[in-house]
């Protein structure tokens, strides 16, 4: 048997998405990012809104998300993403608008785009990916970083006194009247990858219906900036992001 | 009706006339003395007849934003502000120019600096024409000097802004925005369709739709490339300053003393000449009504005509600094201007004039 006779529809088991394209990510191993990609890519192609998909990037370790996923795309100011989705998708109402910003850019220097644009129902999408650190910069403390942790500019652990505290920023999103769906996920597993492309696909399908907008975390490793190899960095997550930043769905309408 | 002369005010003009010029979207946040702007945009509700977009944005910083946005999907949009909001905007501003983005900032300005006053001023020239921003970058500058012209440049800006993909501002002052003149709105343009818009803005994020992704951004790492870039925008500033100069004069043409003065000041600045006139001191005037590009060739023609330039401008002497780079030390050049909201009086204009004319 040839190669030829083997490369037969029926004997696909998978395949990238065709919106993400060959560029070689530059992210760490182990770096969340190019999973939360592949997702998006995946459940913008099942949809069929290749043709109608703007995607806002913002500045952090995700600025060149643009160069991966072959749609359209904006690049934002830091923290900006949001208030340029709200033009985006306000002037044109039938394309699927996204923001995808990390925890710095939308918890801290964003705070305020972040909370106004879901609470005027923008009917936008924002995919939030909380590693707890400052990741492109080199590993500063971030909004979400947990107390006790060590980052470049808390190198003795964040405290209260020095630092207040982590941000539940996706917990304010869900008191929100303008928010549709709001919820946490993680990519780490095969299953949490099943469950993230699902809530993906649900914010999607809800911002073309025009339900409001929606809010997608994913609690996500920064073994670079953690100082971890992405197995412990898994496993750091797990011990002490998750029973911070608790997994599901916060609201749904 | 298109003939009809009106009375309102020009912040009030600024909002009928982008309703009327196919503005597709306005993004705005209070601040006095432009809110009418906003406030007769919202009473229009022109989302009800022409579709046009209309936000209250969190603060100038979304409101800008929102205006990258707009001009990033091939939209005719815009905002307005005052000083101490238009400060706040300059991080959009760069990013527009640094992305080649389309768009209009009003800017009606009020005395600084910091939070300052309500009142009338002239004070942010640098921040227009210099780039409040980081980078090296320029924006096209009109200086509106009545209430007709508030009306008129929305469209103009609208224009230059897609022209040449880069943001405008129209640097206008507390006394057009709030004083009321007869006014004659600009024709009933149709805003452009979706297709329209995907036609005439093919490098729009507008969704992709049969052709390759476009990516509207300003960042580049490799500073080979970013070089070309710049080269490219500098290129185009170019053009622009040799096809945009826009001025007009004011008995100009025999004057053997000339005052250089723009929006509001220039308004105040003409009567100071007719007063002179009287006297029969041959005073004339030249109105920048593009402040970038400026007018240098002309200023440098009239120089060679005169014995002395005043500079007349609502502030400290900002727009002087670009006579003297114009005349080179060929003609004495001064300054006269207020500060804090203080306007000067014609006669206060009569007075610097005989000072320095003797």
């Amino acid at each position: 048997m040839i190669n030829q006779d083997i490369i037969q529809p029926e004997n696909l088991v998978y395949r990238k998405p065709r919106l993400l394209n060959d560029t070689p990510m530059h992210y760490c191993p182990g770096c969340s990012h190019s999973v939360v990609h592949k997702l998006i890519a995946e459940v913008i192609e099942e949809m069929g809104l290749e043709e109608r998909a703007v995607g806002i990037s913002p500045v952090g370790c995700a600025v060149f998300a643009y160069n991966y996923i072959d749609i359209d795309w904006i690049e934002a100011a830091h923290g900006r993403a949001p208030a340029i989705a709200c033009a985006a998708k306000r002037l044109w109402p039938e394309n699927l608008v996204f923001t995808y910003q990390g925890d710095g850019d939308l918890a801290c220097i964003g705070t305020a785009e972040t909370i106004h644009s879901l609470n005027r129902g923008d009917n936008i999408v924002i995919i939030f990916v909380n590693n707890a650190i400052y990741g492109m910069t080199g590993g500063q403390m971030a909004p979400t970083t947990l107390m006790g942790m060590k980052t470049s500019t808390c190198p003795y652990g964040r405290q209260a006194d020095l630092h207040g505290f982590p941000l539940k920023i996706t917990e304010i999103a869900a008191s929100l009247e303008g928010t549709c769906y709001v919820t946490r996920q993680a990519v780490h597993n095969v299953a949490y990858i099943r469950r993230a492309k699902a809530a993906l696909r649900k914010a999607f399908e809800k911002s073309m219906l025009g339900k409001g907008s929606s809010l997608v975390e994913i609690v996500s490793t920064c073994s670079s900036g953690w100082k971890k190899t992405p197995e412990e960095a898994n496993q750091w997550m797990e011990d002490h992001m998750f029973p911070f930043y608790k997994l599901g769905d916060l609201k749904e309408k | 009706m298109e003939d009809e002369i009106l009375l309102m005010k020009g912040n009030e003009a600024i909002a009928h006339a982008a309703i009327r010029c196919g503005c597709d979207g306005y993004f705005g946040y209070p601040i006095t003395p432009q809110s009418e702007v906003l406030e007769t945009l919202a009473a229009e509700k022109p989302w009800e007849t022409t579709g046009m977009v209309v936000v209250q944005a969190e603060s100038e910083v979304a409101a800008i934003n929102m205006v990258y946005g707009g001009g990033c999907v091939g939209k005719r949009v815009m905002t307005s502000s005052s000083s101490p909001g238009v400060a706040l905007m300059q991080e959009g501003i760069t990013y527009m120019a640094g992305a080649e983005i389309p768009g209009l900032i009003i800017n009606v300005q009020r005395g600084g600096p910091g939070l300052g006053t309500i009142q009338p001023s002239q004070g942010d020239y640098f921040q227009s024409t210099r780039g409040g921003g980081n980078g090296d970058y320029n924006v096209i500058v009109l200086a509106p000097a009545s209430v007709q012209e508030m009306a008129d440049f929305v469209d103009l800006s609208f224009e230059l802004a897609f022209r040449y993909r880069n943001p405008v501002i129209m640097l206008s002052d507390g006394v057009i925005g709030q004083m009321m003149e007869k006014v004659t709105l600009p024709p009933i343009k149709p805003r452009r369709t979706d297709e329209e818009v995907r036609e005439q803005c093919p490098w729009a994020s507008t969704g992709k739709r049969g052709r390759g992704k476009n990516i509207m951004t300003s960042l580049e790492l490799d500073p080979a490339i970013m070089e070309q870039h710049n080269l490219h925008l500098q290129a185009k500033y170019k053009e622009i300053r040799e096809r945009e100069v826009r001025f007009e004069e004011y008995q100009a043409e025999d004057a053997d003393f000339l005052v250089v003065a723009f929006g509001s000041a220039a308004r105040i600045a003409q009567k100071a000449i007719e007063l002179c006139r009287q006297k029969g001191l041959h005073v004339g005037m030249l109105r920048p009504i593009t402040l970038w590009p400026f007018p240098t060739k002309e200023i440098v023609r009239l120089a060679s005509r005169v014995r002395g330039i005043l500079s007349v401008e609502i502030n400290a002497g900002q727009m002087v600094e670009d006579i003297i780079l114009a005349v080179q030390g060929r003609v004495p050049v001064r300054q006269y201007g207020r500060m804090g909201g203080m306007v000067f009086t014609p006669e206060e204009i009569v007075g610097e004039i005989e000072k320095f004319n003797v």
